[in-house]
């Protein structure tokens, strides 16, 4: 059952009488998340960048271009659904649909549109399983985590973190056609990655998720709780980091840099479950979600390196 | 004695206006994209174009 009772169901038309959109492309363009879309690009374009074999040029543009509008379409697709929360939450209050800037059947529309765009467009011009892994992808974001894992349970974002990971392995079936163990740990990597994360974020901003009715796990086990997992999913984290390299997939400078980065997150994580006498751990937690986002850019530039360095110098 | 004029329905304003014509530039861009995106990939794909390995 959703949590989210008492708040305007944003979603349903206002009126009787649409008024005429007053949106800009901008807000279009607001509506694919274009920060989580970044992330998204650069983690498929590694993925797709150090699987084997060889692509042309224009075939990976077109993947990695489907693969970011793919995902902007399940953001857009969750705006849609959550203007709700969006409207109670000082982080999202002014996001196209709650400051009323899109109306939500156009936001519906526009995400499908893309969604089905982007889908059909990887299957007809790079492969069909790449394409059948983006459907499921913007299926399970838009679906299993917005409409119903988000509102129902507090591992809402431990599950959810599997929309978010799958963009390395699309990446690589772009190229490859097939699955291998390599993608996958890129894909584990960023599903314990998601965790502590969105989790240290969420230790300052509990109240506004419990206003929204959202059952974070701050909200649902509180904030000790929340500090124990951040440091127990951390510690699952920093050793996973280090599977490309010990799998032999990426080399020494791989491997150097995701131990410093882990031992980095560690020590963060274990200051949010541990801050010191006289420190709270929000400050903690915002130190860490902001490592956290440079942690995993390093993890995967690092490897992206080391393969172009591979290519140039053999 | 009022004059029975047709209803006007929905008068945009000037913003409404020019916004609506960002938005027709938008898609007509994003179409043209589209287009030419299918296009090159058909040049590079040449004879293959039908084949698409799973």
């Amino acid at each position: 059952m959703s949590l989210v009772s008492e708040v305007q169901d944003l979603r349903a038309p206002a009126g009787s009488h649409a008024e005429p959109s007053l949106a800009t492309p901008g807000d279009y363009f607001a509506l694919l998340k274009p920060r989580v879309m970044s992330l998204v690009v650069f983690t498929a374009f590694v993925g797709l960048v150090v699987a084997p074999g060889h692509i042309h040029p224009v075939i990976g543009f077109t993947a990695i271009l489907c693969i970011a509008i793919g995902a902007g379409a399940a953001g857009a697709l969750n705006m849609w659904y959550d203007a709700d929360i969006d409207a109670v939450m000082a982080r999202t209050v002014k996001r196209p649909i709650p400051a009323g800037r899109v109306q939500p059947g156009e936001a519906l529309a526009f995400g499908i549109l893309l969604a089905v765009l982007s889908v059909v467009t990887l299957g007809l011009l790079v492969n069909h399983l790449a394409a059948a892994l983006l459907a499921f992808t913007i299926f399970f974001y838009a679906v299993i985590y917005t409409m119903w894992l988000k509102r129902w349970t507090s591992q809402n974002i431990v599950i959810g973190g599997a929309a978010g990971a799958f963009p390395p392995i699309i990446g690589w079936v772009a190229k490859t056609g097939s699955l291998d163990l390599e993608p996958i740990l890129l894909f584990l990597i960023i599903f314990f990655w998601t965790p502590p994360h969105f989790w240290a974020l969420a230790l300052s901003r509990a109240q506004e998720y419990a206003r929204a009715g959202v059952p974070m796990l701050p909200v649902t086990a509180g904030e000790a709780a929340t500090r124990r997992q951040i440091l127990f999913y951390t510690v699952l984290l920093a050793p996973l980091g280090l599977t490309p390299w010990l799998f032999g997939s990426a080399g020494l400078a791989y491997g150097l840099t995701a131990i410093a980065g882990g031992v980095m997150m560690l020590w963060l994580a274990f200051r949010v479950w541990y801050p010191g006498a006289g420190k709270t751990s929000l400050a903690a937690g915002k130190r860490l979600f902001g490592y956290s986002i440079v942690y995993l850019f390093v993890l995967f530039a690092a490897l992206l390196a080391e393969h172009g360095a591979r290519a140039m110098f053999g | 004695m009022t004059e029975n004029r047709p209803d006007p329905g929905i008068v945009l304003t000037p913003e409404q206006k020019r916004r609506r014509r960002a938005r027709s530039i938008a898609i007509a861009l994003a179409l043209g994209a589209l287009v030419i995106l299918f296009y090159v990939v058909t040049l590079v794909k040449g004879p293959g174009v039908l084949n698409r390995p799973m």
